[in-house]
C-alpha cells in the first residue's frame, strides 16, 4: 500500500472542474486509487475516480487528503494525482 | 385544418417541421422488481451500457459546446458512468431491483447528499437527476430529455423550457418555439424573445402534435394552425420580406409629432451591450448583475466586478446605462446570499432585501460600479430591485451616495412602491417599472405557470393602473417639492412588456418617459410609435386602463393601430 497526503490548492475546493479533472485522471490510471480526509480510517476511504464521491467529500481549499493506491505503478499513480490537486485550476 | 390559441410572445411568421420536446421521464413504480428471466448480471450489464451511451452522448455535446456550459456538461458525462453511483445502483439490482429502479433510487440517494451539503453542491443535485433520467430513457429506449437534435430546421413544439434548455438551443436550428405550458414572462417567453424566435406559449392542446406535422405559427397573433394552405404560406413569405423592414433603428425614439421617447435595451453583460450599441440602442435601461455572480459559490472580487460593469460601460460611452444592483433570491438562487428552504422564495429575502441578511454585498458591488463608472464615460445610474417602501429607497440612496454614486433610483416591481411612488421619489432619483414581476405581484400568479397564464399578463387593466399610479406620483411629489414646473423625475419601463409594439404604445400615452427592452424588440416598437401622436397614445392609454380585462385592453388598442396589421406584429 502507497500512500500520500496532498493539500487541496484550488479556490473553489475540490469540486466543479477541478474534482472532474481529478476524477478522469483517477480513472485513467491503471491501478484504483482511493481518497479520504487526513485522520480518517483506511476503510473509509471514497473511490478517487468518482466525481460524485468527491463531491460528497467536500474537501475545501487548504485541506489535506490521503490519497492510497496499491501495485505495480501505484507510486507514479500517486505522484501525478498530487500534481493535480496542488494546482489551482480556477486561477 | 386545425388552429390552436396561445399567447403570442415574440411576432414572427413561420411554416416548418414539427419537433416535439420528448416529455419528462416519468418513475419507474417503487418497488419494481427484475423480470424473473434477467440475471442481476444481465441487468447491470445493461445499465452499465445504457450509462456508457449516456456518458458519450453528454460527451459529445460538451465538445459542441463553449464557455460555463461545456465545463457543466463535462462534468454532468462524468457523473453518467460515475462508479459510485453505479455501485450503489448495482447493490439494489443484486438485492433484486429492476435496472431502471435501481439508477433512479441510487440517483436519489445521491441527490439528496448532495442537497444536504447546500451551497453549490445543491445546485448539482438537478444535474444527477438529469443524468438518471437520461440513463433511464436509454433502458427504455426513448428519447432522452432535452431539445431534439435534428438536421433541418424544425419548430420545437414543448411543454414548457427551462432556463437550462436555453444552452443547447440552437437559433439557427429553431425556426419558432410552440409551448402548451410557460406565460408570457415565462422563460420560453424570454428565450425566444433574446433569441427574436416567434413564439407561441399557452397554446392548450399542441400537445397532439406529432414530429414531422407541418404548422403555421403566427407569433404576433397568437396561433397554430396544422396543415398550412396558401393564405399561411403567404403570409410566412410576406413576413420574411417584412423582416428587412424592422431590421433597423435610427437610434431616435419617438411619436409621430416629434415627443421622444428613449428607447434603450435590456443586457446581461458585456456582449449583449455591444451588440445592442450596434444596433442603435440609445442607452441601457437595465443591466443585470446577475451575470457577475451565477455560477460563483462566493461572492467575486472587487476587481473581477469592475471589469465586468466596465465592458458594458464602455460601450456606451456618453450614454446612460441603469445597473440594477444584484436581484438574487425566487427563481435566481445564489448559495452565498439566499435560503434556498425559504417556502415561498417570490415573497421571500431576495432583491434590495439581501442586504438584510448579507449585509456588505450590496455596499462593495456599488463601490465595484463606481470605480468602474469612474473609468468610463458612461452615465451611469443605479437601481435597487424589490423595492417596496420609502424607507427602502433611503438606505439604498444613502448606500449610493456613500459609494459616490450621483443617480440613485427603485425598481418599482411590488405593488406598494407603485401606489406610494411620490414618497419613494423622494429619496430616488428615478424608477423604472419592471412589468414582468410587477404583474406577477399584482395578480398574485407565478410568472412560471401556464394554467394562470391569463393573468399573468402586462395588459391587466390592475398592471396598467399601476403604471399609471407610479407616473401620477412623480409627478405629485415634483409638485410638492418644487412647485409647478418642476419636471417629475423620469419613471421608465424595462420589463418586457416594453417589448410589446401596442403596450408601448400605452405606456408612452400613461406618461412613462423611456422604453427598455431585448435590443432585437426595439425596430418594431420604434415603428409602430412613430405611427401615433402623444395625443393619440394618451387616448389609447386611457382605453386600455378602462378596459374591463386585458383581452378587451389589448384588442381595443391593437384595432386602433392599424400599423400593427401592415408590418404583421
Amino acid at each position: 500500500m502507497t500512500e500520500r497526503t496532498a493539500t487541496i490548492a484550488s479556490r473553489v475546493g475540490l469540486h466543479a472542474r477541478p474534482a472532474a479533472i481529478f476524477a478522469e485522471a483517477a480513472a485513467d490510471l491503471p491501478v484504483e486509487v482511493t481518497i479520504a480526509r487526513l485522520g480518517e480510517p483506511a476503510e473509509d476511504a471514497l473511490d478517487a475516480a468518482s466525481i460524485l464521491a468527491l463531491m460528497g467529500l467536500g474537501a475545501a481549499q487548504g485541506d489535506v487528503v490521503v490519497l492510497r493506491a496499491e501495485g505495480d505503478g501505484a507510486d507514479a499513480a500517486l505522484e501525478s494525482l498530487v500534481r493535480i490537486l496542488e494546482t489551482d485550476h480556477d486561477a | 385544418m386545425h388552429t390552436y390559441s396561445g399567447v403570442g410572445v415574440t411576432p414572427g411568421r413561420v411554416v416548418g417541421p414539427v419537433r416535439v420536446m420528448p416529455p419528462a421521464i416519468a418513475a419507474p413504480p417503487a418497488g419494481e422488481q427484475r423480470e424473473g428471466t434477467t440475471t442481476a448480471e444481465a441487468a447491470a450489464g445493461n445499465l452499465r451500457s445504457a450509462a456508457a451511451v449516456v456518458k458519450e452522448e453528454l460527451r459529445g455535446r460538451a465538445a459542441k459546446a463553449t464557455g460555463d456550459g461545456k465545463a457543466v456538461l463535462e462534468a454532468t458525462a462524468l457523473m453518467a458512468a460515475d462508479p459510485m453511483l453505479l455501485k450503489s445502483a448495482v447493490k439494489l439490482i443484486d438485492a433484486g431491483a429492476s435496472a431502471q429502479r435501481a439508477i433512479w433510487e441510487a440517483g436519489d440517494g445521491v441527490a439528496a447528499m448532495l442537497l444536504d451539503l447546500g451551497g453549490y453542491m445543491a445546485e448539482r443535485s438537478h444535474d444527477v437527476l438529469d443524468v438518471r433520467a437520461r440513463i433511464v430513457a436509454q433502458l427504455r429506449g426513448v428519447p432522452a430529455p432535452g431539445i431534439p437534435d435534428a438536421d433541418a430546421p424544425f419548430i420545437l413544439v414543448a411543454d414548457d423550457l427551462a432556463p437550462a434548455d436555453t444552452a443547447t438551443l440552437d437559433p439557427a436550428k429553431v425556426l419558432a418555439l410552440v409551448t402548451a405550458g410557460g406565460g408570457p414572462q415565462s422563460h420560453t417567453a424570454i428565450i425566444a424573445r433574446n433569441l427574436g424566435l416567434p413564439a407561441v406559449v399557452a397554446a392548450a392542446g399542441v400537445g397532439e402534435l406529432a414530429d414531422g406535422d407541418e404548422i403555421f405559427v403566427d407569433g404576433g397573433r397568437g396561433v397554430v394552425t396544422t396543415d398550412p394552405g396558401d393564405a399561411e404560406r403567404e403570409a410566412a413569405s410576406r413576413w420574411a420580406e417584412q423582416v428587412s423592414r424592422l431590421a433597423g433603428f435610427d437610434g431616435v425614439g419617438r411619436l409621430a409629432d416629434g415627443h421622444r421617447i428613449p428607447l434603450l435595451a435590456n443586457v446581461g453583460g458585456a456582449k449583449d451591450a455591444v451588440a445592442a450599441a450596434a444596433a442603435n440602442a440609445e442607452g441601457v435601461g437595465l443591466l443585470r448583475t446577475e451575470f457577475c455572480f451565477l455560477g460563483h459559490d462566493t461572492e467575486p472580487g472587487h476587481d473581477e466586478q469592475v471589469a465586468a460593469y466596465k465592458g458594458v460601460f464602455d460601450a456606451f460611452p456618453g450614454k446612460k446605462v441603469v445597473v440594477r444592483t444584484l436581484d438574487a433570491g425566487a427563481d435566481k438562487p445564489l448559495p452565498f446570499l439566499t435560503d434556498a428552504t425559504e417556502p415561498n422564495p417570490a415573497l421571500g429575502v431576495r432583491g434590495f432585501r439581501t442586504d438584510g441578511t448579507s449585509p456588505g454585498v450590496l455596499a462593495r458591488q456599488l463601490a465595484a460600479i463606481a470605480d468602474a463608472a469612474g473609468q468610463s464615460r458612461a452615465d451611469v445610474w443605479v437601481m435597487a430591485p424589490m423595492i417596496a417602501t420609502a424607507d427602502e429607497a433611503a438606505s439604498f440612496a444613502a448606500l449610493c451616495t456613500a459609494a459616490g454614486l450621483q443617480t440613485p433610483g427603485v425598481m418599482v416591481e411590488v405593488p406598494s412602491a407603485a401606489l406610494t411612488a411620490r414618497h419613494i421619489l423622494d429619496h430616488a432619483e428615478f424608477a423604472s417599472l419592471g412589468t414582468n414581476d410587477l404583474t406577477q405581484y399584482t395578480m398574485a400568479a407565478d410568472r412560471q405557470l401556464g394554467p394562470l397564464a391569463a393573468l399573468n399578463d402586462p395588459w391587466q387593466p390592475g398592471v396598467l393602473a399601476l403604471v399609471q399610479a407610479t407616473v401620477e406620483g412623480s409627478r405629485a411629489q415634483a409638485r410638492h417639492t418644487g412647485g409647478p414646473g418642476r419636471a417629475p423625475k423620469p419613471v421608465g419601463v424595462c420589463g418586457e412588456s416594453a417589448a410589446d409594439p401596442a403596450l408601448a404604445v400605452v405606456l408612452a400615452g400613461l406618461g412613462v418617459t423611456t422604453l427598455s427592452m431585448s435590443a432585437r424588440a426595439i425596430p418594431a416598437v420604434s415603428a409602430v410609435l412613430r405611427s401615433v401622436t402623444a395625443e393619440t397614445a394618451g387616448s389609447l392609454a386611457r382605453l386600455a386602463v378602462s378596459a374591463p380585462s386585458a383581452a378587451e385592453a389589448r384588442s381595443r388598442v391593437r384595432a386602433r393601430l392599424p400599423v400593427l396589421d401592415e408590418l404583421g406584429l
